[in-house]
């Protein structure tokens, strides 16, 4: 079902845990589908992401991909890691389960999540209802 | 590595005793069973032959017996097959939140066809309630379909209560007793149904066959159109092989049904203590009134496939409820009826205990699961740690 890269990022993963008082946090998903992840961030005054952990509770693809993202943009600056989108981490990965794709490929928008709450333009908490409407459309 | 297979509700080995008497079958032994000549005759001898072991196993007359392509084959021609032909004498079926797919999109089906159907709840461990069966029944109720075990948390439901309710009232009762025969002693007519579907699969037999108990006097219309096998109920040539290789698993699962839920108690009884001990973990399913294989978990903080696929690195193999591995996006609709909340629901583990299974498995399972568990509560974004867990209870 998952390819070797997705096995390895779920057994291995990258940069586990939370910074502790962090510049800038993001949270995605809800528990009614089943996926909830949390990234938070350090940021230096060049605003390069400097340091970043992430915490996961779902699926093997929830968790290779938060993992994938992390090492995605860890030593970027913001602006590249608003860039990554959530395709580009499945691409990165080498391609995802399709019934994964909408459900637990989430990681970009919390890194977007987290940087947007270091600008203070974002609350870091998921949002309502986050990717219900996606659901809707797989049914 | 070690290797511990506890998905028995999934499938089980073929025995030994069934592949030696099936093989004849596969390859030299090749006559149609409605063939008038030698081939055919000497064929049919054997069919009737299995039918007559089905029949004993379940209390039945080898006559009533049907043999079909499986559970959810069965649960089809009892379900709909029923509906439809009494269908100028009602228009009501009942069944309840939990049962198989098999069933349960059965009865949608029917609803497409004017049928309407009304789904019984459940209670926190998985039981339907007779009085709830009571106050269900109309003057338009022609069938009550309800499983004697429930596949995922193996509650056994009062099916002998649930049947005089519906024969008081002169109502057709269906039980999808797949979970059950061969793992769990019972009779026809002591259960007093109507219709009890089978699987070969689940008590050590072949895949692709199965049969329908259909007690003598039932009224079932063909929902299949061919010849007039198995009593045009199921028409086709018979799979003979694996008729031959369920009449011999059936038999031996029956004979040593008795030592089974002994032993299969008590392996499940060490499993679900060794888990329990593990904190926010607590049971799914009737504490007593349970399948005797049956494991059924809910860790907090864990997802259930993340909990498998690591089971599955250290040669371990069960199934879970979550929504990532029913193939859909929402968790089990037999966890959601028992009032389970989303994460409980997505975090629900099941172990399902067969004929290889020993203690050392068991205790392998108890020394490996709570590592994982830990690994999976580190980097769990829900997991507060263990204080604040402490601090909750």
């Amino acid at each position: 079902m998952y390819n070797e890269k997705v096995m390895e990022h779920f057994q291995n993963p990258r940069n586990v845990g939370e910074i502790e008082e962090p510049d800038g946090i993001g949270e995605v998903g809800n528990m009614s589908c089943g996926d909830i992840m949390r990234i938070t961030l350090k940021i230096d005054e060049n605003e390069v992401i400097e340091d970043i952990k992430f915490k996961t509770f779902g699926c093997a693809a929830a968790i290779a991909t938060t993992s994938m993202v992390t090492e995605l943009v860890k030593g970027k600056t913001i602006d590249e890691a608003l860039q990554v989108s959530n395709k580009d981490v499945a691409d990165e990965l080498g391609g995802l389960p399709k019934e994964k794709l909408h459900c637990s490929n989430l990681a970009a928008d919390a890194i977007h999540k987290a940087i947007n709450n270091y600008r203070g333009l974002d609350d870091g908490k998921p949002d309502e209802n986050d990717h219900e409407h996606e659901h809707d459309h797989e049914h | 590595m070690r290797k511990v297979y506890l998905d028995h509700g999934a499938t089980t080995p073929m025995r030994d005793e069934v592949f030696e008497a099936m093989k004849p079958f596969l390859k030299d032994n090749f006559g149609n069973p409605s063939s008038l000549h030698s081939f055919g005759r000497e064929m049919k001898k054997h069919v009737d032959d299995a039918r007559e072991k089905v029949a004993v196993a379940l209390g039945a007359k080898p006559e009533e017996i049907v043999f079909t392509s499986g559970g959810t084959e069965s649960d089809n021609i009892a379900i709909q097959g029923v509906a439809r032909r009494l269908k100028n004498k009602g228009n009501h079926i009942i069944t309840s939140q939990i049962e198989h797919h098999a069933a349960l999109d059965a009865c949608k089906a029917l609803e497409d066809e004017g049928f309407e159907v009304t789904y019984l709840p459940v209670d926190e461990n998985g039981m339907v309630s007779p009085s709830d069966l009571k106050d269900a029944i109309t003057d338009q109720t022609i069938l009550v379909t309800i499983m004697h075990a429930n596949n995922e948390v193996g509650t056994i439901q009062p099916i002998k209560e649930l049947s005089e309710i519906a024969k008081e009232k002169d109502i057709t009762f269906h039980t999808d007793a797949v979970q059950t025969v061969g793992n769990y002693p019972l009779d026809v007519n002591d259960l007093g149904v109507d219709l009890l579907s089978l699987s070969g699969h689940k008590l050590n037999g072949p895949k692709g066959i199965g049969a329908l108990y259909v007690k003598k006097g039932t009224k079932v219309k063909r929902i299949t159109h061919g010849g007039s096998q198995e009593k045009k109920l199921r028409p086709g040539t018979e799979n003979v092989p694996a008729i031959i290789g369920l009449g011999v698993a059936i038999e031996l699962a029956v004979k040593e049904v008795n030592e089974k839920v002994e032993k299969y108690a008590c392996l499940r009884d060490k499993l679900i203590d060794g888990i329990l001990k593990i904190e926010d973990v607590k049971l799914n399913g009737h504490p007593t009134k349970r399948l005797p294989g049956n494991v059924n978990v809910s860790i907090d903080y864990v997802e259930g496939e993340s909990l498998l696929l690591n089971l599955d690195m250290k040669g371990i193999a069960g199934s879970s409820g979550s929504a990532c591995t029913s193939g859909s996006l929402e968790p089990s609709h037999v966890l959601k009826a028992m009032g389970l909340d989303h994460q409980s629901a997505h975090g629900s583990l099941r172990f399902t205990i067969g004929r290889g299974n020993n203690e050392e498995d068991i205790d392998y399972v108890l020394e490996v699961l709570p590592e994982i568990v830990s690994r999976l509560r580190e980097m769990s974004s829900v997991w507060k740690g263990k204080e604040a867990a402490e601090k909750k209870n």
